[in-house]
């Protein structure tokens, strides 16, 4: 019996996602997978393709100045942006600017007010989590 | 009795002028206004423009514009309940009616007791201030709104527009 269960044990945490040894972007990612499930039963997982559709795409849905979430982010991920008013904003891609998104509270507010402004409405789970999937893997 | 008159008024005449220089520095004269001294306030009102003074509006502004972050000069800028109730206080204690009086007094002067003004750059004063900035210079686009102080004012960040 142990003889068995313990290959499997190895191969289970070998196997398993980030999300159980992660940092505060997969404990993150793990919320936003629960809810999205919780939304949509055939949820099957984030996408980084989806991310990067979101990311670039001109909703024009929100308002005029701001019709992707590029117009203030930049084209590169990996690059600054710029707020309307002047301000530097610290690349989006992970890699480059490790210490994001490692408050929730923070991640939500920002997703809240930036989807609202692109989008002209909140972004769902799936849609924050492809997003986040996007730019870890940046 | 002979006191010696000249250096008596000479001196008199020092002080009073020193006087009068100290009591316009300490007035303001016009172009100190100290910057967000609390962290947590720095990083909600500084994330997307310089996070401005508090003494350049007056109390009664600051608490128009905390009530409705939803739409904050047409961007949505809402922060949770209690966060916007502990930047609010900061704000309003800080203002240009209240504990910032000294630096913020000229700034405001001419508005009406009622008078609750949102934007700093529409204050007669300030209005006044950059009159001799050309059009030309505000469509720059290292500047594009007048909410870029640091554009021009580059020790703004530390609170000083003299320049």
């Amino acid at each position: 019996m142990t003889q068995t269960l313990v290959p499997l044990l190895l191969a289970a945490l070998l196997l398993s996602p980030p999300a159980a040894v992660g940092g505060p972007v997969d404990d993150q990612l793990a919320r936003y997978g629960a809810a999205a499930k919780a939304a949509d039963p055939a949820f099957a997982g984030f996408s980084a393709e989806r991310g990067r559709t979101l990311h670039t795409h001109s909703f024009i849905l929100g308002k005029p100045d701001t019709p992707a979430c590029t117009a203030c982010h930049g084209q590169d991920p990996r690059g600054a942006g710029k707020t309307p008013a002047g301000k530097a904003i610290e690349p989006v891609a992970l890699s480059a600017t490790p210490g994001r998104y490692a408050d929730p509270a923070k991640v939500e507010k920002w997703f809240r007010r930036n989807c609202n402004e692109v989008l002209g409405r909140e972004c769902t789970p799936r849609e924050k989590g492809d997003w986040l999937t996007f730019m870890r893997g940046q | 009795m002979n006191l010696p008159l000249r250096p008596l008024v000479l001196a008199g005449l020092a002080l009073a002028f020193s006087a009068l220089i100290l009591s316009r520095a300490q007035a303001g004269g016009g172009h100190f206004f100290p910057p967000v001294g609390d962290a947590k306030v720095k990083e909600e009102c500084g994330s997307c423009h310089l996070a401005f003074a508090p003494s350049m509006l007056p109390a009664r502004s600051w608490q128009r514009m905390m009530g409705d972050l939803k739409h904050h000069f047409g961007d949505d800028a809402s922060l949770e309940p209690a966060l916007a109730a502990q930047v609010a206080d900061y704000l309003t204690a800080h203002a240009a009616d209240t504990g910032g009086r000294r630096y913020g007094a000229k700034l405001t002067r001419g508005l009406a007791a009622g008078e609750a003004p949102l934007r700093i750059t529409e204050l007669p004063k300030w209005v006044r201030e950059h009159r001799e900035v050309p059009a030309r210079d505000w469509r720059h686009q290292d500047v594009r709104t007048r909410a870029n102080c640091v554009a021009c004012h580059a020790d703004a960040e530390r609170g000083f527009y003299e320049d």
